[in-house]
């Protein structure tokens, strides 16, 4: 296995409407930071670029092919996107590079879910015969969990007011987040459920966004002289698509992914955990055994602004940032996707 | 030229996903139970009763064919209230989404209960199947589940 | 109690699953431009401060050097036929009868094509380098909408050279 380097990383603010902006005003100005990082132009200084995005958000068909308007693909380049999270997109450059076939690649992800109607264009990503058809929303699911979890004794609602307390708190210094504040737990269990056992702060909010982050070898970022955070390891599992098969009190794939990716070779400093509903944060911080000395989403996590198809490379991003200006030796990122976590990918990041 | 102030200009649309899907032998084989108002599982590698049937296992993706019919009322094992019921949903009244395993299968299945109130709902409460009026083959041929009070 | 019913009926072998979701669309900062100019009876474009390259409609960017275009500029009505083609065949919800032509034409003063309609012309002698010019509807109809302009028409003006279409 090759080491490869994170060089470079950038994100928009998370903002409930982007407006009037399209894929490419949204993409534009996050690739165009992350290259000048390093001293890049354009998508011709890379060998290999890719993008996760979905055009269900928006309901525009192909709107990431419009997006390479934004890279300067004259004369062509080797370009390849994934309907997913662009943490994903990380994963296939990363193979890219270890299969030898570039030395170093482009990577974002853009998402405007204002269009739609967030939780139901995530009900095409269900079962399309037994679940989409009864238009099972993600916040519904998401809650059904919340209860497994809190009928199990595994959790308590206080606990899940703490997640949120904490995420908004530390979004305080994240000039990027959609939702910050001072919120202590009574204040926030004082408030009504709204899809219960869920409060509306126990859900993450709807974002448009984009981030993007450039990679290389080892090799390649000591040649240029650039500080960068090595990938250590990055795997990623997937649970079965029918919720009751699944134990949703854990993360199975999550721990699996963890393993592959060397997650418990050594303690982690720091986590970014790609949790869009509380409960999770909780469930995912178990299944990768993080104790109470592992700063937990410093970011404030997606509970302080989930831009759909950006915030699981936006996690790898946060760690790597905070690793690259020494913060932190070792830390690990976490994304997910589909219904109550069922898809998850996990990396591990370490310092020079 | 000077650039013209930038309005923002939307407009609202819908889009459609026309979509007629193939069911295959063993979702056809569950959808046509349901047109007879009956509902089976299959059985998984580990002997569990999975409903609605899948194809494969979820563990061990095995090819599965041995369908076993199952009961009508079944148990909640999770749910979830939904307060604020959507355009799309089924329902236009607050309802509950539910795991509900039914008599006869280990693996509980999504669906909705129709309970009125949320104070109704219950973790480990006993449901039954509401079915449409006119069952056609579609995972909607089970209208919801309702509370289900056993007889003393 | 619908036995007998049933057994008359074949297996389920497919499933209607209609999904509508509804949208509101933005058009983005330099479309939005576009079309609010549009509206006012004009066609602009937007240049890119690096290859000077002149996009019409502009998306906001320069596809080639990768940089935001922010130079908005007016463009004539009067065009140049890059390539075309006559349609036979009516399609579904079109009102147009064929045979039409749809052609790719670039506007005076930018670098690339946009499509729309030719109309007022023999089909057969319409070829590329061919001058047009647009056909405007009645100012009291200008909406958002490049349907502001009917169709192109042609023009009694020397033909463009080929290799200078769009220079």
């Amino acid at each position: 296995m090759k080491d490869i380097a994170v060089i470079a990383f950038s994100q928009s603010d998370s903002v409930a409407d982007a407006g009037a902006n399209n894929e490419v005003e949204l993409i534009m100005p996050v690739v165009s930071d992350a290259l000048g990082q390093v001293g890049f132009k354009s998508a011709q200084d890379v060998d290999f670029t890719c993008s996760g995005s979905c055009d269900y958000l928006q309901g525009a068909a192909f709107a990431f092919v419009s997006g390479v308007d934004a890279l300067g693909a004259v004369p062509p380049i080797k370009e390849s996107h994934v309907e997913m999270d662009a943490a994903w997109a990380l994963y296939e450059s990363w193979l890219k590079i270890q299969m030898g076939q570039a030395e170093s690649a482009l990577i974002y992800g853009f998402g405007k879910s204002s269009p739609g109607e967030l939780p139901h264009v995530l009900t095409l990503q269900m079962d399309p015969y037994y679940v989409a058809p009864l238009w099972a929303d993600t916040i519904g699911m998401a809650a059904l969990q919340a209860r497994t979890m809190l009928d199990a004794g595994a959790i308590t609602e206080e606990d899940m007011a703490n997640v949120v307390s904490r995420s908004r708190r530390n979004a305080l210094s994240n000039p990027h987040a959609q939702l910050s504040g001072d919120y202590d737990v009574e204040t926030l269990l004082a408030e009504d459920t709204y899809l219960s056992p869920l409060r509306r702060h126990d859900c993450c909010p709807s974002s448009d966004g984009a981030s993007a982050m450039v990679i290389c070898t080892v090799e390649r970022a000591r040649e240029m002289g650039v500080k960068y955070a090595v990938i250590r390891g990055i795997d990623h599992r997937i649970e079965t698509h029918h919720l009751g098969a699944r134990d949703l009190t854990v993360s199975s794939s999550t721990r699996t992914a963890g393993e592959r990716a060397g997650v418990f070779e050594a303690p982690v400093e720091v986590a970014e955990l790609y949790a869009p509903f509380s409960h999770q944060e909780l469930i995912l911080s178990r299944s990768l055994d993080l104790d109470g000395d592992v700063d937990i989403n410093p970011s404030g996590g997606v509970l302080a602004g989930n831009m759909m198809m950006a915030s699981g490379l936006s996690r790898i991003g946060e760690v790597a940032q905070r690793i690259m200006a020494g913060d932190y030796q070792r830390g690990l990122a976490h994304a997910t996707s589909g219904a109550c976590l069922q898809h998850n990918l996990v990396t591990v990041l370490e310092g020079v | 030229m000077s650039d013209p102030q930038t309005e923002v200009l939307s407009q609202a649309f819908e889009l459609g996903f026309t979509y007629t899907r193939s069911t295959g032998p063993i979702v056809g084989r569950f959808l046509t139970g349901l047109r007879d108002r009956q509902i089976v599982g299959i059985r998984g590698s580990d002997g569990r009763v999975i409903v609605p049937p899948m194809e494969y296992d979820p563990v061990t993706a095995a090819a599965l064919d041995e369908f076993v019919p199952v009961g009508q009322r079944g148990e909640v094992t999770t749910w979830s209230w939904v307060k604020y019921p959507r355009e799309k949903h089924l329902l236009d009244h607050p309802f509950a989404w539910a795991l509900i395993q039914l008599d006869g299968a280990d693996i509980p299945m999504l669906h909705m209960v129709d309970a009125g109130d949320e104070s109704v709902m219950k973790t480990g409460m006993k449901v039954e199947v509401r079915w449409a009026d006119e069952p056609r083959g579609h995972i909607s041929d089970i209208a919801c589940f309702v509370p289900f009070v056993e007889e003393a | 109690m619908t036995t007998e019913k049933t057994e008359e009926r074949e297996p389920i072998t497919g499933m209607e699953a209609p999904l509508y979701l509804k949208y509101k669309f933005t058009a983005g900062e330099s479309t939005a431009k576009f079309l609010s100019q549009l509206k006012l009876g004009r066609l602009t474009g937007q240049r890119c401060p690096i290859c000077s390259q002149v996009y019409v409609p502009a998306r906001g960017s320069c596809a080639r050097c990768g940089v935001a275009t922010n130079e908005t500029v007016e463009l004539s009505d009067k065009a140049t036929i890059q390539s075309f083609t006559i349609v036979h065949i009516p399609i579904p919800g079109n009102a147009l009868q064929p045979p039409y032509i749809v052609a790719n034409l670039v506007p005076d003063g930018a670098n690339i094509s946009f499509i729309h309609l030719l109309s007022e012309c023999d089909n057969e002698a319409v070829h590329i380098g061919m001058r047009v010019e647009a056909v405007w509807k009645p100012e009291e109809e200008w909406d958002y909408a490049m349907e502001n302009i009917s169709y192109f028409r042609p023009l009694d003006e020397p033909d463009v050279p080929i290799d200078e279409i769009g220079r």
